[in-house]
């Protein structure tokens, strides 16, 4: 009886070891020194922790984290500070190429490329971190703050990203992904969801940006024909940084002062979001304006439905190329709300399916504009834009909430 | 101090065993055998030379059993000299694959030296890095050993090294660079394909040409299947080649697709970790759009340089692929790992190659 009694006691206690040596707790401070840092990342085994004490690293290149299931928690967004001024290698800060990695509570600061990467990651987790560009909105910025790409399951909360001469925070050609209560503000883009099947972006506040929220799908990607996005219960307030994007990229054509953008995307949903101070227009739903050869790709919109925003001041200061091409259909103030019309030409002589109009349904003295951009380039002194909200009546049915694995709270 | 003596005596015996014991195996080659535990081992070696990949390391003499090759047009990596060797176990062989790197047996190892000319070292070579690639069980290990200011051994360092020196370019002069030894992760930055480590080099392409062995010149491919390391190698008439992309006699298209092949390939495609870019330059991709021709950046950024696609055909200072070939800035640059100078030999190829086009 005793006997076996302690041979049991003995093989708990063999499991509790071999728990603990599966699933480490490193602990690291800057005083270990930066290549410590790096070596724990690179040794890093399935299930260990990392902890990354208050202070600053220098690291002078980029990090890689490749095992499956580690988290990285620092002591806090302000306490725990990676900062790549004197950065010399690689295209980001901080890249994840592994599976159920959990990021949080540290900061990445001037990274010469994008902040923190993640590509092909499943059940990816940025939470409570802050991605900064300390000098301000500036063209030599990195592109991207928290950069998700090619990945599943992803996770974004609670992130503060500030000068990302692209978009604070993008989710590219990603699938399942939840975007919400992060604060991004001094970017070109706020918040970007591009190329992805099914993103619910909510509780965010994306202001003092060029453009708020862009929903964007493009040509020539492994993955493309975005879907299935539903953006609410955001702000996108006063965004009104000009667009320091370097020419060349999609976003430098956003105009300063939109507030949310759908360009092309099937199945869009935006409601309950608060829009103010938005100077070019509160939102707007377009085509994807260039030349491509893809024949893949669908350049327009199909299914968009907004409706119960509020919105404020806005709309009085049209900015660039396309605010002023959008101020020449609809006049100054712009409308709440824009869509420009643009259908593929088959359905312009005929009519556009149900399931694939653009829809609206706002507070009366809500203004909006239809551009008609095909009508007006065909018959340029004969088409108004169609202000009439009424004759965008209608509903479409709301995409299921994005469920996560990692996400407790779904 | 009396009681000591024995152990002493005893020590003394098993050296005298030892020492006898290695001199048998130097008579029979054995000590410049490649032990094939290093290779297989969880943990890497602390020092290089535990592999024995090496004859004379400090001259880059392999040992027996390993074999030196060349890619027809190498990898661009701040003007380095690079030694590059293959091991494949005894009684094994890797299979031939039309398109990508031969599939290596479990316990084969690729090594690569990185190095400058210097008169004054050994075998005229300064030696900064060798590059391991393990083929275990589990898949493809990499690692970086950095050389010893003498040259006698080259240590593992897994988070890399930066190590600031003059070093020679061709057509004279010298740059001082601050050259970057990669850590491991960094390895797989380029070494992945599907997310797993691959070696990139001894694809048939970049092997089917002459090699000038010890013994006499030679095709690598039909070296390596004469001596049983290669088994299924068609016809060598057969078999793809890409040109010397400094060869002028070669056409110019193909020089310049080989040279993003090799420099550019192994990101850039629909496997690799640039997939995203949907920029595509493998030797054998056929698409206008994924080879750049008037495609826009996606996630560029500042990397555009205010420039609206990346092929702009005939012009170069239109085109984000030359720019960015032509950059040495952090977060600019392509490739993003492995260089600190641009190749202006690259930069004028490409340039030629795209004013080409109509």
């Amino acid at each position: 009886m005793m006997l076996k009694l302690s041979a049991g006691v003995l093989a708990i206690a063999c499991v509790v070891i071999a728990g603990a040596a599966v699933a480490a707790e490193v602990r690291l401070s800057p005083a270990d020194g930066t290549e410590k840092l790096v070596e724990t990342l690179i040794m890093a085994e399935e299930g260990d922790t990392i902890l990354l004490g208050p202070g600053r690293w220098n690291i002078a290149d980029g990090l890689v984290l490749d095992a499956d299931g580690v988290t990285i928690r620092g002591a806090g967004a302000e306490e725990t500070v990676l900062s790549f001024k004197g950065q010399t290698g690689s295209g980001e800060g901080l890249l994840v190429t592994s599976d159920g990695v959990v990021l949080e509570d540290f900061a990445v600061e001037d990274t010469k490329g994008d902040g923190i990467k993640s590509k092909g990651s499943d059940r990816i987790t940025f939470r409570n971190l802050r991605v900064e560009w300390t000098n301000g909105p500036d063209e030599k910025n990195g592109a991207y703050g928290v950069y998700p790409v090619s990945s599943t399951n992803v996770l974004i909360e609670g992130v503060t990203v500030r000068g990302a001469s692209d978009a604070g925070i993008y989710v590219g050609q990603s699938q399942d992904i939840i975007v919400r209560n992060n604060l991004a503000e001094y970017n070109v883009a706020g918040i970007e969801i591009e190329n992805c099947y099914r993103a619910d972006v909510y509780g965010n506040m994306a202001r003092h940006n060029t453009g708020g929220i862009l929903i964007f799908d493009l040509p020539n990607l492994p993955q493309q024909g975005g879907h299935d996005i539903r953006v609410f219960d955001n702000d996108s307030v006063d965004n009104d940084t000009p667009n320091f994007a370097p020419e060349g990229n999609i976003v430098g054509s956003v105009p300063m002062g939109t507030g949310i953008m759908v360009m092309a995307n099937r199945n869009v949903h935006i409601f309950g979001n608060r829009l103010s101070g938005n100077g070019t227009v509160h939102v707007i739903v377009a085509a994807y304006p260039n030349d491509y050869e893809d024949e893949n790709y669908m350049f327009v919109p199909r299914g968009v439905y907004v409706h119960d925003n509020t919105y404020g001041e806005g709309g009085d200061a049209p900015d660039g190329e396309m605010g002023e091409l959008i101020a020449e259909r609809t006049g100054t103030p712009v409308p709440d709300i824009v869509w420009d019309g643009v259908t593929r030409i088959p359905e312009w002589l005929t009519w556009v399916s149900a399931e694939n109009r653009i829809y609206v349904k706002e507070e009366e003295g809500t203004t909006f504009a239809n551009a008609k951009m095909i009508s007006h380039m065909i018959l340029p002194w004969e088409t108004k834009a169609d202000r009439d909200i009424a004759n965008y009546e209608g509903s479409l049915p709301e995409p299921q909430p994005v469920k996560l694995p990692q996400d407790a709270e779904g | 101090m009396s009681a000591r003596a024995p152990i002493s005596l005893l020590k003394l015996a098993l050296l005298t065993v030892l020492l006898v014991c290695s001199a048998i195996g130097a008579m029979t080659g054995a000590a410049a055998a490649v032990d094939e535990t290093a290779i297989l081992a969880k943990k890497p070696p602390a020092k290089l030379s535990a592999f024995g990949f090496f004859a004379d390391a400090s001259r880059q003499v392999p040992a027996e059993g390993v074999i030196p090759f060349a890619p027809r047009t190498p990898l661009f990596t701040d003007f380095a000299e690079k030694r590059r060797f293959v091991y494949v176990p005894e009684g094994e062989s890797a299979v031939y694959d039309a398109h990508e790197a031969f599939a290596f047996p479990v316990g084969s190892a690729l090594i690569k030296t990185f190095a400058y000319e210097a008169a004054d070292r050994p075998g005229g070579l300064r030696l900064v890095e060798t590059r391991v690639l393990l083929r275990q069980e589990k898949g493809w290990q990499a690692w970086a050993y950095v050389w010893n200011e003498d040259q006698s051994e080259a240590e593992l360092k897994i988070a890399g090294a930066k190590i600031p020196m003059t070093v020679p370019i061709p057509g004279g002069g010298t740059q001082d660079i601050v050259y970057a030894v990669p850590n491991k992760a960094q390895c797989k930055g380029c070494h992945a394909l599907d997310g797993e480590v691959v070696p990139i080099g001894p694809k048939a392409r970049n092997l089917n040409h002459v090699f000038p062995y010890r013994q006499g010149e030679e095709n690598q491919l039909a070296h390596w299947a004469e001596a049983g390391m290669l088994t299924g190698l068609p016809d060598l008439a057969d078999v793809p080649a890409v040109p010397d992309w400094l060869d002028e006699t070669a056409p110019l298209d193909k020089r310049a697709r080989a040279w993003l092949d090799i420099n550019c390939a192994h990101c850039h495609r629909a496997e690799g970790p640039a997939s995203n870019s949907g920029l595509f330059l493998t030797w054998d991709e056929k698409e206008p759009a994924a080879l750049g021709i008037g495609k826009r950046p996606v996630a560029a950024g500042r990397g555009a340089g205010h420039l609206k696609v990346d092929i702009e055909p005939g012009d170069p200072d239109a085109s984000i692929l030359v720019y960015r070939v032509e950059s040495n800035e952090p977060g600019v640059m392509m490739p993003e790992l492995g260089r600190s100078l641009t190749d202006s030999r690259a930069v004028a190829l490409l340039r030629e190659w795209v004013a080409s086009m109509e």
